[in-house]
């Protein structure tokens, strides 16, 4: 089971999984049971020389609670799935925590524009620096992310973070994450953009402290 | 044979309800065989996306794309809905409900012909410089609403021409099932004593009707933003590309319903007339059908959780979603109680509804993952997606159908299909689909992307090709298994043993009339006795009683 998602490596991640296992169990219950019905009575019930059906219109109260009440179970595991979403929801787009770093991210046809505010914190300074496809952010930080797009709708895409935000045209979208372990992860989009959306890709790479550390040094020599 | 078998006899520019259904019919299989071929291009791709497709050659992206966007276009608007609005309710409704035809056998006439129209435009785009559309079958501008973006310009235009006459064609259609429906009851046909078809069939027209309007007006803008340069989408214009997505999801879920609601009223007609017993509970399915058709409206946010819309939005529409899964595990429930103590016979026609069935619930199952919003962050548009709107669409269009199809064959053609052929059909599709279509959900969960032409780009997805590869092989099986009811349609319309007037030993009142039935349906207005699902009644000792056949006791009564 646990080897069906791609490993998680950020802070709301196993949320987002374990919710999925909750509806997982529930909806596998009802599957074997309904299917497990179905299939009995098709088989019990198949006709049979001199048997007869038997009438059952199920038009009074006390019939139709054979399907009342299975609905009422159903509407009660849906309220509990709901309510379990809502608390996942809340934590992840409820409020955005306020981020040790603000990168911002431009979708264009057909790669991700990367701007670093650079030592000064601040975006839209001399400072700033812009890469291509390359994401690099430290390991344990939450980082927060401002999306853009150039043309069309894009969807950054982090498969083993389990965020996935659309990038609108016209507007700034506030995104975040925090990584739980250092390493290099893929970065496509997961919306239809056009003729290069298939391999449009990018890399996000989780740096351990002092690695990061490194990295800055490099980027921004002078400082 | 009199003069009602010559008038009855097929022709092109008829009003003649029965004709119409089969033109909308003639016309969905060709749309079907186009719909299959796009799959096999699509499903080759993403198996050996380096190599070309046998029979085709290279497939470049934006060919892809375009693959994408015409296999959802003609699957949901000119497969799924002529086959079970277009074919089955206006075969079944004045049939169903003692009716000579349909209320406006003119404005029918019309709906067909437009439909036609909107078919030759959709297949002339194709043929456009620039290629057929390629924004997906959703459409989403920007994308869509410049050429530049795309490479297509003519393209998209008249898709969004041959969808504008589509959506008028099934208005008028629906229009015309609503009027018919209420108005030409024959005399003893109450409303709760209407085949729980001609229920399905008018609300579908109900909610396609109210849901209909806002994505006309929002194609109309789409295509004005295109030609003239307008900018209700453009943000550099100072447009707004969600208002496109509200609209469009305004009325694409609705229609997801709108399909769905004749495909139960297929099962629901089928079902107790081989379980030799009632449907049960039929009014409380017919108030969870009203309930769901209500709820059907305020579900549409949940396709843009993701899109920017402002996050609090999201629960609401989750929690809707979620809940409008109570009405229509009712109807399941319902549905499984039919065949509770039944005498269950299995000939291809219940093998189709009992497997649509079965499938359905595992598309009913999996929305209630890509309904909750936090899990949807994770599988959105991934191929978990496509894995969970085939097994609501597959079963709903094609099980649904076919069971629908070899159920009144011999109604409509007069000929009996092969049942040996049937059942080959049935188990070939019924298994095939499933070792397809299964692994997808295991393709999403790992987090393979929808739409993009070839995962080999990805590393995360390398490892995950093999099941691609074993998907494509029995997507291929699949379609070839097709075949089977290709040579049995064919086949059976020529040779196919001579149908009599009930072979099943149904109930309701087209089975009352000749096979096929005369130009106006009925020699004389039937009277309707009962409600339609009176199987195994114990009024009488055969397992059936027609609704139109007065007993003794109420004969006599009535002297």
């Amino acid at each position: 089971m646990s080897n069906w998602f791609p490993e998680n490596v950020s802070t709301f991640g196993g949320e987002i999984d374990s919710l999925f296992y909750l509806i997982f169990y529930i909806t596998g219950v009802w599957f074997v049971l309904t299917e497990g019905l179905i299939l009995f009575f098709l088989v019990r019930y198949r006709k049979r020389p001199g048997q007869k059906a038997r009438y059952v219109p199920g038009n009074t109260l006390q019939q139709s609670l054979w399907i009342l009440i299975p609905g009422l179970i159903v509407l009660l595991l849906d309220l509990w799935i709901d309510f379990r979403g809502a608390e996942v929801w809340a934590k992840i787009k409820g409020h955005m925590p306020v981020g040790d770093l603000r990168i911002q991210i431009t979708a264009k046809q057909f790669n991700w524009e990367i701007l670093y505010s650079g030592p000064d914190g601040k975006l839209g300074t001399a400072d700033d620096l812009q890469m291509e496809n390359e994401l690099h952010v430290p390991v344990g930080k939450v980082v927060r992310v401002v999306l853009k797009s150039r043309d069309v709708i894009h969807s950054f895409f982090l498969p083993h973070l389990r965020l996935k935000q659309d990038a609108l045209p016209g507007r700034e979208i506030e995104a975040w994450f925090e990584a739980t372990k250092p390493g290099k992860y893929e970065m496509p989009c997961a919306e239809l953009c056009g003729f290069g959306h298939s391999g449009m890709n990018g890399w996000l790479f989780v740096h351990a402290p002092e690695d990061y550390e490194k990295w800055v040094k490099e980027q921004w020599p002078e400082k | 044979m009199g003069e009602g078998a010559v008038a009855g006899k097929m022709r092109i520019f008829s009003t003649d309800h029965k004709t119409i259904a089969k033109q909308y019919l003639s016309l969905a299989l060709f749309w079907a065989v186009m719909g299959g071929f796009t799959a096999y291009l699509m499903r080759w791709q993403l198996a050996y996306p380096e190599s070309e497709v046998p029979g085709w050659g290279f497939i470049a992206p934006d060919f892809y794309n375009m693959l994408v966007t015409m296999h959802g276009t003609i699957m949901v608007f000119f497969v799924a809905m002529p086959i079970l609005l277009g074919a089955f309710g206006n075969f079944l409704i004045p049939l169903m409900i003692g009716a000579r035809d349909m209320a406006f056998p003119r404005l029918n006439m019309l709906s067909v012909w437009v439909f036609t129209l909107a078919s030759a435009v959709l297949l002339v785009s194709f043929f456009v410089p620039g290629g057929a559309a390629s924004a997906g079958w959703t459409g989403y501008p920007p994308l869509s609403a410049r050429p530049a973006y795309t490479g297509v310009d003519w393209g998209l235009n008249l898709w969004l021409v041959a969808l504008a006459l589509e959506f008028v064609s099934f208005l008028m259609g629906g229009v015309n099932f609503l009027t018919t429906a209420i108005n030409l009851r024959t005399r003893g046909m109450t409303f709760f004593r209407l085949p729980l078809m001609v229920w399905m069939q008018i609300t579908a027209a109900v909610i396609f009707m109210l849901s209909v309007g806002p994505l006309i007006a929002a194609a109309v803008m789409l295509l004005m933003d295109r030609i003239l340069g307008t900018s209700f989408y453009l943000p550099e214009g100072g447009g707004q590309p969600l208002l496109w997505q509200h609209l469009f999801w305004f009325f694409g879920h609705p229609e997801v319903y709108v399909l769905l609601l004749p495909a139960l009223g297929i099962l629901m007609e089928i079902l107790p007339v081989f379980s030799r017993k009632p449907i049960f509970g039929y009014r409380a399915i017919v108030y969870s059908t009203i309930t769901a058709g209500i709820l059907s409206f305020i579900v549409w946010a949940h396709h843009l959780f993701l899109s920017g819309m402002n996050p609090r939005l999201a629960m609401p529409f989750s929690i809707t979603t979620i809940i409008i899964s109570v009405p229509f595990a009712l109807i399941v429930f319902a549905m499984i109680a039919t065949l509770w103590r039944g005498s269950i016979s299995f000939p291809t026609p219940m093998l189709f509804a009992a497997g649509a069935l079965a499938t359905f619930l595992i598309g009913g199952l999996t929305g209630i993952f890509t309904g909750s919003a936090p899990v949807d962050i994770y599988i959105h548009d991934t191929h978990f997606v496509v894995a969970h709107f085939h097994y609501t669409l597959v079963p709903v269009t094609f099980f649904a159908g076919f069971a629908g199809l070899y159920f009144w064959f011999p109604k409509m053609f007069g000929r009996m299909t092969n049942e040996a052929l049937g059942k080959i059909h049935f188990w070939l599709t019924f298994l095939l689909f499933n070792i397809a279509f299964m692994p997808m959900f295991v393709l999403g969960t790992r987090g393979m992307m929808r739409r993009i032409a070839n995962p080999m780009q990805y590393e995360f997805l390398q490892p995950l090709q093999p099941v691609n590869v074993f998907i494509s092989i029995a997507a291929v099986l699949l379609l070839l298994a097709q075949l089977s009811f290709v040579v049995n349609f064919f086949w059976s319309l020529v040779r196919g043993k001579a149908a009599e007037r009930n072979p099943w030993r149904a109930n309701t009142l087209e089975w009352t009339t000749p096979s096929p039935p005369l130009h106006h349906n009925f020699e004389t207005a039937p009277v309707v006795c009962r409600g339609p699902y009176e199987y195994s009644s114990p009024e009488t000792d055969e397992d059936w009683l027609p609704q139109d056949r007065p007993l003794a006791a109420q004969a006599t009564a009535r002297q």
